[in-house]
Order: structure tokens, then sequence, then C-alpha cells
């Protein structure tokens, strides 16, 4: 009999008329790990959360289903059994081990409240179990260090105390929401492979929630695919993978970034080069006011990015890459040369910089935050235009504003909508439009991918490499993903505490990664 | 949802932001029918000379038309005795006019400082005359009620949009320049809001005869404080907005950024307290009129009304009306003002859109 039985659910929300999940089925066995695999907005979490029964009543109904733990029936079940079931016989890890965690009480105390709660263990243990249970989820250095607060650990350490705080009382499952989209690369698959162990070993069922396929290919027995709240496929992780039956599923398998960067002339001009960069953060500062230590954010970069070239810049959430990026745009100060077509500008007052804000532009991560959301999408994309060529009238800035859509795969019709009406994907065009109006020479672009979905991903990968072809615009382009930065640059930077500790063409660092860190970042990215 | 706000995007002048607000103001029933009641408060009140005066508002008389409201007519217009401006409640001039013509007297034919002579004894209770009595100088209150809310209402009014007007600007450039300015404007609003602002009017108000001009700036000395600090936080939080950024980056003036990308963040959070400053400026006007430092005698005001009322605890239709108008107002301030600070929360306007 399958540990998890998930029968014919459906779930609605009750501001909204059309259900969110709908007859979903799926089960889980005994120590067996299954992966839900879904773009955000799937239904995935919102399957989760009602296995738990974690939504409040008055806001959700469920017009069919039922869910099956150990063959009784958790469909509207009262809370009592609820609690004794959550935490003891279900443990939850979720996305975030930032606000996971309570930053008032230790760690320590925070597993061992798990094991109080369910009085599944004498007092006199517990602290003897808690010590296991650090070693158990790797965290052997904190045995001694019970009295440790949050916020003294980083966000892999932190994240691997809620996993322990899940598997405290022996769960026969364990349900993990996207427990690795916060965390950086190379510790995701720490954490996955940690996940993986504790599986095999403690013989626990697994529910894995994540968007990212890539991740669950060797380490889930079976994989489900959600779509629009509707499980569209499922089956064992290996045939899914060979044999996709489903178009969405052979869509999310395809949607790896492909190909390679369009070649550059060997003999294209140098446009942007950096001589010894820093941007140095006081990070203790004197009764004075004078800084007595600094924290070092980019320390000492020296890059140069030829006419029509991507550069990669890569490395992990910290690394001082998008603080770089700003310095560079001049959106930062900074120490060091900066040289756009050989002229010095680092040292350029923010007026005399105007005309050069034309040729260096922008696009952020977060294409949520980088729209005001009080203008329509004639404005925003037409900001550039207004600053640098106001000889337009109105109605000649509104074509190329709509010329500049068509460009970037939006339609003119969109002009007068506000970006609320647009998806994640759609907003990034649209930031990406509003940088490439102004015919810039270089656009940075902090990772632009990163906020979006996979399927997203490879349409702005493909994107922007047809609008360097055509513009000859040169990329800086700031990513942590590895997949994404081969199919787009041509030369790559891998940046680390500050400094840049590996360079060379695209090529030859994924071929013959000299630096450990390197190797460890493609290993990550190219899960084999 | 998405559909219908995207429709009517292209025919209204709002932001479909602003609409989310406005509908989501209407939404809250008790702030809108609170707006809807103190607005019709103030209409009825602002023509309070035509409501409420000792003088018609129109009169014929030998064929001609007068209009006594706006000009001031000797009583030989109308063949008296005397040079002065006529006083329209003499029974010979009404039967003058009577005879030769006719005249148009406001609903409640007392002025606020008109005194009725026909009663036996100040303060005297509600008659079918006097609707809510007349107060201890022989006035009729509904009349001083009248002007008095008007007055009290336009002296919030435009004590809360100077002090909007100064604070925001205060807020902005501190939000703005951060650093040394930022420090410095801190510290001294620490201090000036550290003085004691009722003895100063006190002390004040005993120096010059106080108008109502005079007790505005008073007032307005110290009512700008109460925006700067969320204009100020708005701004220094807007100053990193991902947008703000990348307009700064297209080489968009700072001038034009501050008010085209930062500026609007701060007027909604204005805008979230601009009713109960209105609340705090019609307390602090009442209070100086209750204790007399306020606007001049005989001038009609609540506080001089609840005063009125404590003086003369055997007339209580004195004290319960001014008691009662005052609860009316307050409750009708806060309740829109509840209503428009969860329009404008963005918690709360984005959930439905989830």
């Amino acid at each position: 009999m399958a540990l998890l039985e998930v029968k014919d659910l459906s779930l609605q929300f009750s501001s909204r008329t059309e259900p969110v999940v709908q007859h979903v089925s799926f089960s889980i066995n005994k120590g067996e790990m299954l992966a839900l695999v879904g773009e955000s907005g799937s239904g995935k979490s919102i399957t989760a959360l009602s296995i738990m029964q974690l939504h409040p009543p008055q806001t959700v109904s469920y017009p069919s289903g039922s869910i099956l733990f150990n063959g009784e029936e958790l469909m509207g079940a009262g809370d009592a059994y609820m609690q004794m079931l959550r935490g003891r016989r279900i443990g939850m890890v979720f996305q975030e081990p930032m606000t996971a965690l309570n930053p008032l009480h230790t760690i320590g105390r925070q597993i061992a409240e798990v094991i109080r709660q369910h009085r599944t263990r004498p007092e006199k243990e517990i602290p003897a179990r808690v010590k296991e249970l650090l070693e158990m989820v790797g965290l052997e250095d904190f045995k001694d260090r019970l009295h440790a607060f949050p916020h003294q650990l980083s966000g892999g350490e932190r994240q691997r105390v809620v996993i322990a705080m899940a598997i405290a009382n022996n769960p026969d499952l364990l349900i993990a929401d996207e427990p690795t989209t916060a965390l950086d690369v190379t510790l995701a698959t720490q954490i996955i492979a940690l996940i993986k162990d504790l599986q095999k070993r403690l013989g626990i069922a697994v529910l894995l929630i994540t968007h990212d396929l890539n991740l669950v290919k060797r380490v889930a027995e079976r994989v489900a695919i959600m779509q629009q709240g509707q499980l569209v496929e499922q089956g064992k992780t290996a045939e899914v993978f060979s044999h996709p039956k489903h178009s969405y599923t052979q869509h999310l398998i395809a949607s790896v970034p492909q190909g390679k960067p369009r070649p550059v002339p060997a003999d294209s001009e140098i446009i942007l080069a950096t001589e010894n960069l820093r941007v140095w953060f006081p990070a203790r500062k004197s009764f004075f006011g004078k800084a007595l230590s600094y924290k070092k954010a980019v320390d000492g970069v020296s890059l140069h990015l030829k006419r029509g070239q991507a550069l990669g810049l890569v490395g992990e959430s910290g690394s001082g890459k998008t603080t770089f990026g700003l310095a560079l745009a001049r959106l930062q100060a900074s120490e060091g040369g900066i040289f756009f077509e050989g002229e010095e500008i680092s040292s350029k007052k923010q007026t005399d910089l105007r005309p050069l804000r034309q040729r260096i532009q922008f696009v952020f991560q977060d294409p949520f935050s980088s729209l005001n959301p009080r203008m329509n999408i004639e404005d925003i994309v037409g900001e550039g235009l207004r600053v640098h060529r106001p000889d337009l009238s109105r109605a000649q800035r509104r074509r190329k504003v709509a010329s500049m859509l068509a460009e970037v795969g939006l339609e003119e019709a969109m002009l007068e909508r506000y970006p609320h009406e647009f998806s994640g994907g759609q907003r990034q065009r649209i930031a990406i439009a509003r940088a490439l109006i102004v015919k810039p020479d270089l656009i940075v672009l902090d990772e632009p991918t990163s906020a979006l979905d996979v399927s997203l991903q490879v349409q702005i990968v493909e994107l922007l490499r047809t609008l360097q072809t055509k513009h000859h615009v040169a990329y800086l382009f700031i990513s942590h993903d590895l997949r994404v930065v081969r199919a787009l640059c041509h030369r790559i930077a891998v940046i680390r505490e500050g400094r840049v500790i590996e360079r060379g063409p695209a090529e030859e660092i994924f071929e013959h990664p000299r630096q450990d860190y390197t190797k460890a970042l493609i290993a990550a990215a190219f899960a084999v | 949802m998405r559909n219908e706000s995207g429709a009517a995007t292209k025919t209204s002048f709002f932001s479909p932001l602003m609409q989310r607000r406005l509908a989501s103001f209407r939404a809250n029933r008790r702030g809108w029918w609170s707006l809807c009641l103190f607005g019709l408060l103030l209409a009825l009140t602002l023509p309070a000379e035509f409501i409420a005066n000792d003088k018609p508002i129109v009169l014929s008389y030998k064929g001609q038309l007068y209009f006594p409201v706006f000009t001031a007519y000797p009583e030989t217009t109308f063949d008296g005795d005397f040079e002065t401006e006529t006083m329209y409640d003499d029974p010979y001039i009404i039967k003058n006019i009577q005879e030769h013509g006719w005249m148009v007297m406001p609903p409640i034919p007392y002025h606020y400082d008109s005194i009725n002579f026909d009663i036996p004894r100040a303060p005297s209770p509600p008659t079918s005359n006097n609707l809510l009595g007349v107060d201890d100088q022989g006035r009729d209150v509904v009349a001083r009620l009248i002007y008095g809310f008007r007055i009290s209402v336009l002296f919030a009014l435009t004590l809360t949009f100077f002090a909007s007007l100064i604070g925001i600007m205060a807020g902005a450039i501190q939000g703005y320049f951060g650093g040394w300015t930022d420090l410095l404007f801190q510290r001294f609003i620490e201090i000036w809001s550290g003085l004691p602002i009722l003895y100063l009017l006190i002390i004040l108000s005993s120096i010059v005869k106080p108008t109502f001009w005079w007790l505005l700036g008073l007032l307005l000395l110290f009512s700008w404080m109460d925006l700067v600090g969320v204009v100020r936080a708005e701004f220094l939080r807007a100053r990193n907005f991902d947008y703000v950024r990348a307009a700064r980056a297209l080489g968009v003036p700072e001038f034009t950024i501050l008010f085209r990308h930062v500026m609007p963040n701060a007027f909604v959070a204005a805008l979230t307290f601009l009713p109960f400053i209105l609340n705090g400026a019609v307390t602090t006007l009442t209070s100086l009129d209750f204790l007399g430092f306020g606007l001049p005698m005989g001038d009609p005001s609540l506080g001089e009304l609840l005063a009125q009322g404590k003086n003369n605890p055997t007339a209580p239709w004195l004290g319960i009306t001014g008691f009662v108008i005052l609860a009316v107002l307050l409750s009708l301030l806060i309740f829109i003002g509840e209503a428009v600070r969860d329009a404008l929360d963005p918690r709360k306007t984005f959930q439905e859109f989830r």
C-alpha cells in the first residue's frame, strides 16, 4: 500500500472562480522520492500545503478529492489529528531558510522544541538527539554550538537546520517545497544530495517540489509534472526523461538554453575596460566617522569588453558581481579606472555623464521591481527617448516605442497597458526594450533570467542573442547559471569575493576549468 | 478582473493602480458613506450666509431688486429714518417692504451674531423659532453651529493643506539629500517637536490679537512635522528602487526622477495621513476656542459652544449640541481616514490580484 495517496484532488480559492488545482492524483510509496515539477503558478506548492491541511479553511474549498496517509483520510481531518501528524509523521522543509527559523531562539532550542512538542523522546535524551540530528544533516561543527542564533548561520547551514527539524521525529514523509531555490547553485546540489542521503539512510519517503527538472534527474525515483493546476504526466524518472509523452514535458526537457553565441570579428575595438576597479564599503567606523575596516565588495577587477561581444561574469551571491556591474555603469561609487572607448569616465561628474548614459544601459534581475507600476508601457520604454531624443514628437516617439516592442516580441496594442498586466517574461522583455531603445553600445544584464521559469529563460536568451547580432551591442552578462552563460557569452570571468579568479574564452573555461571553484560551479550547473 | 481593468485603462484618466484604490475605497461602505455625509454637511454649511442670516437673500422694493446679503443698504432706502444699515427684523421696515414688494428670508432668520430680543431670558431652551435654543448671549444656536462648523472645517482644511505642503517638501529634502542635511534636520525636528505647543500658543495669543490667519500661522509652525517622517522614509526607500536606478541609468535628470518616480510614492503615504491631520487640526482649534485663546470674541466656533455648555449646566442644549456635532465631525473624518488608509494599503490592494 502506498504511504501517501492523493486522489482526484481539486482545490479552489474562494476569491476565484476557476479551481487552481484540478483532479490531481499521485501516490508515494514508503521510502520513495517523488519529484513534483512545474513552473511557478502551476499549483505544486498549493498541492503540498493541502496534504498538510495548512490552507485556512475560509479561503479554500475542495470540490473533489481525497488524501490518504497510511490509509487514513486527511481531507477534513480535525486540527488535533493534523497537529499530531505535522512535524511527527510528516516533516516539511520550506523554500526560504531565512524566514523559516525564528531569529530570537537558538538553533538547539528550535530543534529540541519539535521533539518536545510531540513527546517522542524523554526529556533527558533530547540534547543527545539534537546533536545526533545536527550530525545527520552535516553540521558537525555545530554540535558544540547549540546556542548559535540563526543569524550566525549561512543560508545553506540554516536550510540544514530546517531539515534537521523536519526529520527530528523520524517522520514517514518529508515534504520539501523548493528547498534549494533561495540558495546558490553549489549549495543547492549539496542540499539535494543531503535529502537524497537521508531518504536512503532513514527510509523516509520524500515529496520534492521544484521548478527545476534538471535538479531531480539524478535523485528522484519518479517524477510528476504539473501544468496550470493539472498533473500532465508522471512516471519513472528515467522513462519520463527518455520518452516524455506529454508535449509540455517535452517542452520542459528541451528548455535548456542551447546554442552558442555568434562569433565576433577578432579586430573589434575594445569599447570598455576597467583597471583595478574597487568598491569598498566601510564595515567599521571610528568615532569620527573614519573607516577602520572595509568590506571589499569589488577588489581590484580589470576586465575588457569588445564591441558586440558578450562577457559572462559568473559567481555566487555576495561575490560582488552585481556591485561591479553597477560601478561600471557609474551607478555605484568606485575607485580605479573605467575606460569607455578609451575615455576615462570614472571621474566624470553625474551631469557630464548624461550623453554617456545613452551608451551604457542596465537590465535588472527582478522584472517586478524594475518597472514603475504607475507608468504605462509607452512611457516606460519611451523614457530614455524623452531624455536623449528631445527632438522627437510624441507621435514619433510612440512609433519608435512600438517598433521596439515588436522587436522584443511584444505587440503594439500593449502600449497603453501597465506593468501589472504582464507576466515576468513579458516584463523582462519590456525592460530590455527600455534599455535597447536608446541604442546603447553596452548593456549590463544583471541576472536577467534568474527570476524567470526555465522555458522563459530559453526565450530570453534567444532574444538577447538575436538582438546582439542585429545591433552589435556588447553585453556584460552577470549570472550564476552557467547553462545560460554558455549559450550566450563569448568570454567568461569567474568572480569570487570581489576578485576575478579565472577568465578566458567560454569554450576554454568549460573544457578545462583550472580553479576548483569553477569546477564546482560547472558541476552544479550541468548536474551530471 | 484583469481584463476588466485592462479595458478600463484606455478610457479612464486614472492609472489602474488608482482605479483599484478608488474601487477599494468605495467598497468600504462606512468610509464611503462618511465621505458622502461629510460632503453634504460641507455643501450645506459653505453657503452659510444663504442658510442662516438676519438679512433677506433677495428683496424687491418699489420695482427694484436688492441683495442685502452682498450689499449693505441704509434704512433710508426702504423709507426708514436712519442712515445706518437696515435692520430687517424691524416691524416698521418689514411692513414697508411688504407693502411695496416682497422679500425672501433665509430658512434660518438669524446671523451668528444677531441677538434674539424676543426671548424671556438667555440662555433659553429650544423652541419652534430657535430649533436648538438660544445661547447665553441671546444668539441662535443653529446659526452659530452652521457658521462654527464651516469655520472649523475651513480652518482645518487650510491648515492641513499648508502643513502637508511644508511637510512633504521638508521630508523630500531630507530623504533626497540624506547625509548631514538629514541628520541636522532630524535633530531640529526632535527639538522643535519637544516644545509644549499649547503653552506656546497661549503665550503667543496673549501677545497678538488672535485672528483666523494668525492662529493658522501659529499652528502651522508645529503641525508640519507630522508628515516629514513618512515622506522622508519614502524618499530614502525609493532612491534604491530598481526603476529609479533604471531611470538613472537612462540619464534621466535627477529632478525629473524625483518628480516622476519618487514623488508619487510619497504622495500616497502622505494621503494616508491627511484625514488624521485634519482631525487633529479641528481638535486643536476647538480646544483653543474652549480655553478662550482661539478665534476673536463673538466669532462662532464649536469650542466656544462647548465652553458655554460648561458655564451653563442648566442649559444642557448648549453642551449636548456642541458635543454631538463635534463627535459626528471627528468620527466622520476618522472613518474616511480609515477607508483611505485601507484603500492605499498595498498589501490589501494587491491581495485580490495575486
